[in-house]
């Protein structure tokens, strides 16, 4: 099954409640992936301050951190570690850990276990800023492991959540080594998260990058995918894996299902629907 | 004067056991908030009307009960439905009315893919437009359509009948268009009025299964 949870504000004085939203979010959608979860926030100033490169990390403690690389802080958040330093000085220092994200102004948490539970050991509830991702998982292609939650982040602050499962992963991600792109595992999420990181440096935007995924991969799917400037979200042209967005002069918001956009304030008024099958919607900041 | 039950107190599990065991004929139902399983398995002829929006199976399995929705269901309303009256004020997601046998779901708005698969003998009235594959392996029933049908309509129907009164973006595996004759003008009509609808019959098509998939063809012995 698998859980989303997406929301883009619009508003600013809504940001400093966007952990405490998006908290409520994944709540409701604990039943659909209970082995673990994970969330990705952007703008939050003390995991992520502004203008600063910031690492996420698994494998290794805010002890360890700031043993390895004097002067750096960190943060511990369950499995993850944030650091204010960029990959090249933690792959140095502490070759033992795990990026699972870097960028400005962005950090990736993720961990373990029930996901209500874990979003309270991240301390998501007291987390600000303008956009966030959430997934819980139920795992079919991989181990459950901190590594193999979502989000997959492997390019600067961009994120891909997925739900559904990629038939042909091990063919594209045979292409993709081949043109010299490396992987930390062997999850079919992942392999979306590469292509679109691959797209994206070459220069498509967003809506290129997931249309070029629609043409590649085949599967199920509903995949969110944010980057510093953007939320966007397909599915593809079967669309039997669940999504909602909701749409307000305050926030965009999307969700496996109804009840985690009813918590949101002003859901009463907001344009609701469903994304139609191999269409790309993207909102821009 | 309903029965008032309040889901914001109330445990989705307790309301349908009070649908199931009814002590009133008229039922309220406040802050659904997306749940899932509201008003299903009721056997009785009771008037249930939900105020706000419904997760999945809304109305699930319902004999005999006219149950309202008054917001959006999630995916499968009214699924595997035997009889009475299921009607949905705003739109519905997947799979709405999937192998219901009998009854008549409405959905004043649009429904999404997969509307009335595997419909068994519901009878489904969609006030705007279904998604791809709606009626796929539909048996048996009604399905009108007031707006637009996306791709595959009817993919492998078997006796369903079809009325769309907008555009059919593409029609699946052996269905095709059919003669709309004097009897179909008249049971459309009989059906856009139980749904309380007044588009006019005349500006529908019928769609319908060309009856070429029913039987193994020796030919295609090679094809397996």
């Amino acid at each position: 099954m698998c859980g989303i949870v997406g929301l883009h504000l619009r508003e600013p004085s809504l940001e400093p409640r966007l952990g405490e939203l998006l908290t409520a979010m994944l709540g409701q959608v604990v039943e659909r992936g209970p082995d673990s979860a994970g969330v990705a926030v952007y703008g939050d100033p003390r995991l992520s301050p502004p203008g600063r490169i910031v690492v996420s990390l698994l494998g290794t403690s805010k002890a360890e951190v700031e043993a390895a690389l004097p002067g750096v802080r960190a943060y511990d958040a369950d499995a993850t570690t944030v650091a204010h330093t960029d990959a090249a000085s933690v792959a140095a220092a502490l070759p033992g850990a795990r990026v699972i994200g870097t960028g400005e102004g962005f950090a990736v948490l993720k961990g373990t276990g029930n996901p209500a539970a874990l979003a309270e050991s991240f301390g998501l509830a007291g987390v600000s800023g303008w956009q966030g991702v959430g997934h819980t998982r139920m795992a079919t292609e991989s181990a459950v492991t901190p590594e193999g939650a979502h989000p997959f982040s492997v390019g600067p602050g961009q994120c891909l959540v997925h739900n559904g499962s990629f038939a042909n992963h091990a063919t594209i991600r045979r292409e993709l080594r081949a043109q010299g792109i490396e992987f930390d595992s062997e999850n079919d999420s992942e392999v979306g998260a590469r292509f679109v990181a691959h797209q994206l440096e070459r220069g498509a935007d967003p809506e290129k990058a997931l249309r070029l995924l629609c043409e590649r991969f085949d599967g199920f799917y509903t995949l969110l995918v944010s980057t510093s400037d953007s939320f966007a979200v397909v599915r593809d042209a079967i669309a039997c894996k669940p999504a909602l967005v909701a749409e307000t002069d305050a926030w965009v918001a999307m969700a496996s299902e109804y009840r985690a956009l009813d918590v949101l304030p002003g859901i009463e008024d907001a344009r609701i629907f469903e994304p139609e099958p191999e269409e790309v919607y993207v909102w821009r900041r | 004067m309903a029965t008032l039950i309040d889901l914001a107190t109330t445990p989705v599990r307790e309301l349908n056991q009070a649908l199931h065991a009814p002590e009133a004929t008229a039922w309220r139902v406040l802050n659904p908030r997306g749940a899932h399983a509201v008003a299903c398995g009721i056997r009785e002829d009771l008037a249930v009307d939900i105020e706000g929006h419904v997760g999945y199976y809304c109305a699930g399995m319902n004999q005999r009960a006219t149950v309202t929705v008054h917001g959006n269901a999630g995916t499968g309303v009214a699924e595997n439905m035997m009889s009475g009256t299921v009607r949905v004020r705003g739109n519905a997601s997947q799979s709405a009315g999937a192998t219901a046998h009998g009854g008549l779901l409405v959905i004043d708005g649009d429904a999404s893919a997969r509307c009335g698969i595997s419909m068994k003998g519901v009878d489904i009235v969609v006030g705007g437009n279904v998604g791809h594959m709606s009626a796929f392996m539909g048996q048996a029933g009604r399905l009108v359509v007031c707006g637009d049908a996306g791709d595959a309509l009817g993919d492998s129907l078997y006796e369903a009948r079809l009325y769309v009164r907008g555009t059919v973006k593409s029609l699946g595996a052996d269905c095709v268009e059919k003669e709309m004759r004097p009897e179909h003008l008249a049971e459309l009509a009989e059906l856009l009025k139980a749904a309380e609808r007044d588009e006019d019959p005349a500006g529908f098509r019928r769609y319908g299964s060309a009856r070429k998939l029913y039987h193994f063809k020796v030919d295609n012995t090679t094809a397996y």
